[in-house]
């Protein structure tokens, strides 16, 4: 019950993570899309060797715990390591760049099994109107646009619940790098059981509520 | 007269296999010519290439007597496809669909849409759902989208199957208007369209022409066995 007071009330240390979280993983999707939907795109519309090898790999990787990732970035970017020298460990950055690595093949995968899932034929028929081959993928993205939204969506919750980026990467330092999954672990480790219960909560509700809009905004289109 | 558009010895080979074995013909501006032949022909194949969507193995494709690349093909021909596709919008905007990535005035649009819409007579279907609509108003619909990007050659392939009579006549009454100012080549196995609509005949069967005509001597003197075969319904791929 004082889980729930500390949201009804607006409890700062709740508000201050949950916006962090929300920025953090938002943008670490927002940033994969960036690459991820170029890939797909080239992996459900181009032939080339080697093809089904790589579509393999993005589908294998979804799977990557995040430790092992989290660890892998932590030598990178440690002092020491090749990207030291930019000082992005213990950041706000570093989790997001870990995090928009971490949903790569989740955007990839998803977003090109719904670019498959439209008709090839429709990339004919836009191009007998007369369209270029950059028009011909506006269309194809649009037909598969509930799909790849879908991957996005899943993308970001799985940015958004993540542990081991998070605590790896960002150092669960309070105000700055500290997201919702670092605070539940390090609150529930401390005892305060209240405030770990809040947190799961947002969490909960926040990944929850974002499919339940993308379904329902779905459902609503004609 | 120069054809508007022609092949000359298409071939087109598949892994090995032949859809297409030395194919030449020609459409002319004005003129309805019809393909027809058993399924599995190469008719399709044969609409592709033209349309410049499919590449022929040797042989070539002529615009007005030049050779013409794919681009060109594509600037020149439309093909309503066999298979009802419609994109995920209304109707206007699938008809409009041409014309909007052709950047087209947004005045000339609405009145383009409106004329198309009105020769296959789905007047006031602007707003509907093109997906939601019966297999033969979106077959009007793919006609009507063809018709408004307003191309020199149009291409149907099996423009009428299963369909019934009443948007068979449409589309019909649709292809005879367009036909006037354009060169229209159709696939059709219904062979009594082919001779309501058609100036040219074309018989293919195996990826060969083997009897082309104008209708009444095609049907009164057909000089191919394959072509009396098919006539009576005993020709088989």
């Amino acid at each position: 019950m004082r889980g729930i007071n500390l949201i009804l009330t607006g409890n700062p240390e709740v508000l201050t993570i949950t916006a962090l979280s929300l920025v953090v993983s938002g943008s670490a999707t927002i940033l994969s899309c960036a690459w991820s939907i170029p890939i797909s795109l080239g992996l459900s519309l181009r032939s080339f060797h080697g093809k089904r090898i790589a579509k393999g790999l993005f589908n294998a990787l979804i799977g990557v715990p995040t430790v092992a990732l989290g660890l892998f970035l932590y030598l990178l970017l440690s002092r020491t390591g090749p990207l030291g020298y930019f000082q992005l460990l213990y950041t706000p950055s570093a989790i997001m760049i870990g995090q928009s690595i971490l949903v790569t093949p989740i955007v990839v995968s998803f977003s090109a099994s719904a670019l498959e899932s439209v008709d090839p034929e429709l990339r004919n028929l836009a191009r007998t109107l007369g369209a270029s081959d950059l028009q011909t993928y506006q269309i194809i993205i649009k037909e598969a646009f509930w799909g790849v939204t879908l991957a996005v969506i899943a993308a970001f919750n799985r940015a958004f619940a993540e542990l081991g980026i998070a605590m790896m990467l960002g150092g669960n330092i309070r105000s700055v790098t500290r997201v919702l999954t670092t605070a539940i672990a390090l609150e529930t480790s401390r005892g305060d059981i209240a405030l770990s219960v809040a947190l799961t909560l947002v969490l909960l509700v926040v990944t929850m509520s974002v499919s339940i809009a993308i379904n329902l905004a779905r459902k609503s289109t004609p | 007269m120069t054809p508007q558009i022609e092949t000359a010895e298409v071939t087109k080979d598949y892994d090995g296999l032949c859809a297409l074995d030395h194919v030449s013909i020609a459409a002319q501006l004005g003129q309805t010519t019809s393909i027809v032949g058993v399924n599995g022909a190469g008719k399709t194949t044969l609409l592709k290439i033209l349309a410049g969507l499919d590449f022929p193995t040797s042989g070539m494709v002529l615009l007005q007597g030049q050779e013409a690349n794919s681009d060109q093909l594509r600037t020149h021909c439309t093909l309503v496809f066999q298979r009802n596709m419609m994109f995920g919008s209304s109707v206007y905007d699938n008809v409009a669909y041409g014309l909007k990535i052709k950047q087209s005035s947004s005045v000339d649009v609405p009145e383009k849409v409106r004329s198309a819409l009105a020769l296959v007579n789905l007047q006031g279907f602007d707003r509907r759902n093109a997906r939601k609509l019966s297999s033969g108003e979106q077959r009007r619909v793919s006609i009507a989208r063809a018709l408004a990007v307003d191309r020199d050659v149009l291409l149907l392939d099996e423009p009428t199957a299963n369909l019934d009579p009443a948007n068979t006549i449409i589309i019909e009454r649709a292809i005879k208007e367009c036909a006037q100012s354009r060169a229209v080549v159709l696939s059709t196995h219904d062979l009594l369209q082919a001779r309501r609509l058609s100036d040219r005949m074309i018989h293919l069967y195996r990826g060969r022409v083997v009897e082309e005509a104008e209708p009444h001597r095609f049907f009164a003197k057909p000089q191919h066995e394959a072509t009396r075969l098919f006539m009576n319904g005993e020709l088989y791929f």
